[in-house]
């Protein structure tokens, strides 16, 4: 403890030190002994996956425990004060004026009742700014700032009528209101488009170094965080196994888990090989008593089982909860991976072989509005094809009217030279077979009364095509995705979000398709998780020469998985072509665009 | 908004001339014959004959029909076949009966119910809020006339003999003047929409609090009592007004068997006297009053939710 | 998009009424739970409001239904001077017209209760198949199921009934279909709105891809993803069921004296409720515990399941 705080001399902003949560039955531990200390204008990224606790901690910084949980130790020292020394009302003092809160959800954290002036004007009141004029004059310089309009007009408005990123940006407005020491932003951009991301995060950058406010940025990303981050903190399971400058964790990461994570996470501007980290995150009431990470770790020694870990010195500054960092082998630098760039795709992507499913003129709509303006698109078999695009571009619509699950749509859609129907009623059983479609939420598309194997059964009981008996198929089916038989029996509710997505996966394959539609099925799952998946799916389409469709919205996904990408700008086809093709030397303005604002950690 | 609100406006409309159609049906087109059922079974053809001309019963159905609801819509109620008086000089006073005891309710039992529903709210799952949720369960099963007949048990016998049992409204004197008489049936009703109100505002109330909106209002530094007041508050408005109106609609059926048990001259009691006498014109004035009063409630509740739910009010256009 | 930040802390249940929410087994966190038809029970009936409306429901209709068996006098013969004191022959009195009071009580039950019984089960059947196929097929055809429930909405149930009976008379058959009919639009619309957020959901929309036929993903896939809702509804129409057969019978459109039912006998007997409670007494109580009973079951079930009566009722 308190190895961070000798790097800087002057005061901290906010220093933390031994900050523990635990449930507040039988007690559980949440979190334990986090500590850190923060310059002004100092931005944290505090990064883990589901279940390691980082918003937990972000809650906590406000001295505010979520219903069931209790803060039962340590110190946050701001502005010269112990907030966890206050009482209540003390700390209400202290809440939104010296220390301020950035949610994930901007939507429902905005009160809908209430105008959007009325909430900044009470943002003020409550912190003592009692003349109007004071606090109107205020509210329109942080508009300002957040580049927002500040006009009367606009305080007038209700928060619903606001678009995402609009409502985000007030959020931020209200949070750097009283010009605090510190903002905690748990998520913030969470669900927002990469270009509508990449401008919020600009806005926090620009409003820390000129307030000289530090800031927390909690973030599953590890490629956002490192890009805006002067310091990176990386939480497991309730402990910060590693905390340093950026770059300095970016490029020498002394943590197994750290590493890791650098080497799961994707990146647009290079194919990596997709590599994943073995096991699960322990529940919480299952964590091990010494090193949390030991039952993962490819270094573990009997010894690290023993007892906690205590914190080791890597530099200036830079911290581990490791014992073993010293043993650990040179990482394999980004140097060497970069030379990789543009690498590996087959040659057969470049030279399009037959043409094994075609899409012309394809015009959809829903409610008589039409979101697809004539998409045309050939792709050969045996191809990885990425529909890449923010929220409104139609992929989803172009993936559901492949899948048979849009039929308010023209044009023609052939397989092989076959035309397809669009709805999936019209289409024979065997155009059914061959044409699978894999859900973004997979806890919704298995349904939870059936166990798994049931699940897995029905396309082949509706659809037949099973040799021998079902239970078999099932098993092996089960196998093909990495699940144990045993999986058969369970329901959807007992396994994890990446099991289940396993699931959806394996009764896709069920029915031996040609075509496999995957619609973001990665994009609710932890990075650890989601390389597993597109681990899992880069091999069946090696294996068994599937023609794959992955829509996705991160650039990153797309290089990691497919052979060819088609860039989807407000229904239409902006750009097409070999990912690496196109990645590389993006033509379309609106490509270039969309790679720019992509997070990546060879921008850090 | 303003689309909503016509569009809600016609559709209440249609729907009170649906009920105009099942309410003629009901009384005048099934099988059942208002002569006979007037005039008694022993009646000679040649009586029931005139019965018929005098109120045209022998015109074919559509024109009985609209000339029914022509007259109706010019407030000629027709007249009684019982007493032979104008329908609408007969049941005058007691619409006016009925209306003091149905604002008499609204009066009492909404702000007590909203207090009570933010009350149990915010001291969820202590004490207030277990002993007022059995309550409310209990009073919420219990039929209309089985708690006006347990009141009646308890306030007006040898448990404790303090109201009167029975309320016999003079018509010589107002009704202000006979206020004790309204105490038990007006309690009665109270408790019949009580449950139903305590129980939406309790459910909003505890969504509000447990909101996003709420613990940011916390994280900004706010008082509790500024969280619930300002924050949570505003927010249930629309579902609170949407209840208040729905109860009040179901005391439209509520007032008939209540006047019923206590024998208070309402128009529930006009109602229900002229069924078991099957004075169809009383029978039709009733049912129809009764339903305009209960389709104009609820196109109340509509407009007043959405007018009061600024997500569904549209943009500030 | 994002991973949930899923430490497992207890997320307070719905905003349920909760007497037993503490020592409530139900998991914290709401979610679809996988369990089958017993464990929903197992875990109802540990609630103690389950157990108490269960053994309240079951004792009145032993009594409605048994009660006959050990009638000690005829129901309908006078035995004795009107209100006469409880002593003698009569272990209860007797009411208005000199009849044994026990004996009517006992005899008064049971067309209340199984006239109830069966206008729940056609007007919460009727009202679920019309919600299933409005939610399923929307569309005009769901649309237009919708719009005219909502005329029979527009009309208080009560008034409906009597409206039926001012000229077609008091028949036990018109009692449960007015009943019924005055269930259907609140079954339909909750059927409705849940058969609507099922059909959303991945599961169904993967059985009509790969051809699954729409009866059976009707009966298959939906109709046991909104068994709880449903249930709840079934319970909740049940109690009101019971309320307006017996406010029917209390205003005089049930059976017709010298045949007795309860709501009859309290209205018969109510003007001389200070010289002799028991007539009136004993079915108030009974009515009283039925009604109590069900709804505490219901509100129980409802609990152990996730489904909110607060916004339901």
């Amino acid at each position: 403890m308190g190895t961070d705080t000798d790097r800087y001399t002057g005061e901290y902003a906010v220093e933390v030190a031994g900050l523990t949560v635990d449930l507040e039955r039988g007690a559980v531990n949440v979190v334990s002994d986090i500590s850190f200390a923060l310059a002004p204008g100092e931005i944290l990224g505090l990064i883990g996956e589901s279940g390691s606790g980082k918003t937990t901690v972000g809650s906590a910084l406000l001295g505010h425990a979520r219903a069931g949980t209790a803060i039962t130790g340590g110190k946050i020292v701001v502005d010269g004060v112990d907030l966890l020394s206050l009482n209540r009302k003390e700390l209400r003092r202290y809440r939104g004026r010296v220390i301020s809160y950035v949610p994930q959800d901007p939507r429902a954290s905005l009160n809908p009742a209430m105008r959007l002036g009325a909430q900044l004007q009470e943002a003020l009141t409550v912190h003592g700014v009692a003349s109007r004029q004071q606090r109107l004059a205020r509210i329109r310089q942080v508009l300002d700032e957040v580049k927002l309009p500040s006009d009367d007009r606009f305080l007038r408005r209700y928060p619903h009528e606001l678009s995402g990123g609009q409502q985000q940006r007030v959020v931020l407005a209200l949070s750097f209101l009283c010009r605090p020491k510190v903002v905690v932003l748990d998520e913030p951009t969470t669900g927002l488009d990469v270009t509508t991301q990449a401008h919020v995060l600009r806005t926090v950058r620009e409003l820390c170094r000129s307030h000289r406010t530090a800031a927390v940025y909690v973030s599953h990303d590890l490629a956002v965080v490192a890009d805006l981050a002067d310091r990176i903190a990386v939480m497991y399971s309730g402990r910060l196994v590693e905390v340093g400058a950026a770059e300095e964790v970016a490029l020498r990461a002394a943590h197994p888990y750290s590493r890791a994570l650098l080497d799961v996470v994707p990146d647009p501007h290079r194919r990596r090989e997709i590599r994943t980290i073995r096991g699960r995150v322990a529940a919480l009431h299952e964590r091990p008593d010494g090193c949390v990470f030991a039952d993962r770790c490819d270094f573990v020694e009997p010894e690290c089982r023993r007892q906690p870990i205590g914190v080791v010195r890597i530099g200036d500054g830079h911290t581990a909860l490791c014992r073993r960092t010293e043993a650990l082998p040179v990482r394999a630098g980004q140097e060497e991976e970069s030379t990789r760039v543009g690498g590996t795709p087959d040659d057969a992507v470049r030279t399009p072989g037959e043409v094994y499913l075609a899409v012309r003129d394809l015009r959809a709509s829903y409610g008589g509005k039409e979101v697809l303006h004539g998409i045309d698109l050939t792709v050969p078999r045996g191809v990885v094809t990425a529909l890449v695009g923010e929220s409104g571009s139609g992929k989803t619509t172009l993936a559901r009217c492949l899948g048979g699950l849009h039929d308010e749509a023209t044009g023609e859609v052939s397989v092989d030279g076959r035309r397809l129907a669009f709805g999936a009623h019209e289409r024979s059983a065997a155009d059914r077979r061959e044409v699978q479609y894999i859900f973004q939420n997979a806890s919704e598309a298995l349904n939870p009364r059936k166990t798994v194997g049931r699940s897995i059964e029905q396309p082949l009981r509706v659809l037949g095509g099973a040799d021998g008996p079902l239970s078999q198929r099932v098993a092996s089916l089960l196998a093909d995705v990495a699940l144990g038989s045993d999986a058969a029996d369970k329901y959807p509710s007992q396994l994890s979000g990446g099991e289940r997505q396993r699931v959806t996966i394996a009764r896709a394959l069920a029915t031996a398709p040609t075509i496999l539609i995957c619609d973001e099925i990665t994009s609710a799952l932890d990075v650890s998780v989601q390389s597993a998946i597109l681990l899992l799916l880069k091999r069946l389409c090696a294996d068994s020469g599937l023609t794959m469709f992955f829509v996705t919205h991160n650039l990153a996904v797309v290089r990691a998985i497919a052979d060819r990408v088609v860039v989807l700008n407000e229904g239409r086809i902006v750009e097409q072509g070999p990912v690496d093709h196109v990645l590389d030397r993006p033509q379309d303005p609106y490509t270039r665009q969309l790679l720019g604002d992509t997070p990546s950690l060879l921008h850090a | 908004m303003v689309k909503m609100i016509l569009w809600r406006s016609v559709y209440a409309v249609a729907s009170l001339f649906v009920v105009s159609v099942i309410v003629f049906a009901a009384t005048q087109a099934l099988p059942g014959d208002a002569a006979v059922a007037k005039l008694g079974k022993n009646a000679t053809p040649a009586a029931l004959e005139s019965f018929r001309q005098l109120y045209h019963l022998n015109d074919p159905l559509p024109t009985q029909y609209v000339n029914w609801l022509g007259n109706i819509l010019q407030g000629r109620l027709g007249v009684s076949f019982a007493t032979g008086f104008p329908v609408g000089s007969l049941i005058g006073d007691q619409v006016a009966n009925s209306l003091v005891l149905i604002a008499a309710t609204v009066v009492i039992a909404v702000p007590l119910a909203v207090v009570l529903g933010i009350l149990t709210a915010i001291r969820r799952d202590r004490a207030t809020d277990h002993i007022s949720s059995v309550l409310m369960l209990v009073i919420s099963a219990l039929p209309e006339f089985v708690l006006g007949v347990a009141l009646v048990l308890l306030f007006a016998t040898n448990v404790s003999q303090v109201l009167p049992a029975v309320s016999p409204v003079d018509p010589s004197r107002s009704i202000f003047q006979q206020l004790d008489l309204i105490v038990l049936p007006t309690l009665t009703l109270v408790l019949l929409v009580l449950p139903y109100v305590v129980r939406t505002v309790r459910a909003c109330m505890i969504e509000a609090l447990e909101s996003e909106y709420v613990t940011m209002a916390r994280l900004k530094g706010m008082s509790e009592r500024r969280v619930v007041l300002r924050h949570a508050l505003p927010n249930m408005a629309g579902p609170t007004f949407q209840v208040v109106a729905q109860s009040l609609a179901y005391l439209a059926g509520g007032v008939v068997v209540v006047e019923s048990v206590f024998q208070f001259p309402g128009i529930g009691q006009a109602f229900v006297s002229s069924v078991l006498s099957r004075d169809l014109p009383v029978i039709q004035a009733v049912a129809m009053l009764l339903a305009v009063f209960y389709v104009l409630v609820n196109l109340l509740a509509d407009i007043g939710t959405v007018a009061m739910t600024p997500t569904m009010r549209g943009g500030t256009r | 998009m994002t991973p949930p930040d899923d430490i497992a802390v207890a997320t307070p249940a719905s905003a349920t009424t909760g007497t037993a929410r503490k020592r409530n087994a139900a998991p914290p966190r709401k979610q679809q739970s996988a369990d089958g038809v017993r464990a929903v029970l197992r875990r109802t009936l540990r609630l103690r409001g389950a157990r108490v409306g269960l053994v309240l429901m079951l004792v009145v209709m032993a009594i409605a239904f048994l009660g006959p068996l050990f009638s000690p006098h005829d129901p309908t013969a006078t035995i004795g001077s009107p209100y006469a004191l409880p002593g003698g022959d009569t272990l209860l009195g007797t009411e208005l017209l000199g009849r044994d009071v026990l004996s009517r009580f006992l005899h008064g039950g049971a067309v209340i209760l199984l006239l109830s019984l069966l206008a729940t089960v056609v007007g919460a059947g009727t009202g679920m198949l019309l919600g299933l196929v409005a939610g399923y097929r929307r569309g005009v055809r769901g649309e237009l199921i919708m719009r005219s429930l909502d005329v029979v909405l527009s009309f208080p149930p009560l008034l409906l009934a009597l409206l039926f009976m001012s000229l077609l008379g008091t028949s036990p058959l018109l009692v449960l279909l007015t009943v019924a009919i005055s269930h259907v639009p609140y079954v339909a619309r909750i059927v409705e709105s849940s058969t609507l957020a099922v059909t959303g959901r991945g599961f169904v929309q993967y059985c009509e891809m790969i051809g699954v036929p729409r009866r059976r993903i009707l009966t298959g896939e939906i109709l046991p993803s909104i068994v709880a809702p449903l249930t709840v509804q079934f319970g909740l129409r049940l109690t009101y069921s019971i309320s307006l057969i017996a406010s029917l019978a209390y205003l005089g459109f049930g059976r017709q004296d010298p045949a007795v039912d309860w709501g009859m006998m309290i209205s018969q007997n109510q003007s001389n409720v200070v010289g002799s409670p028991w007539p009136v007494l004993l079915p108030v109580l009974a009515i009283t515990i039925v009604t109590v009973g069900a709804n505490l079951l219901t509100d129980s079930f409802g609990r152990a399941v996730g489904v909110d009566l607060g916004r339901e009722g």
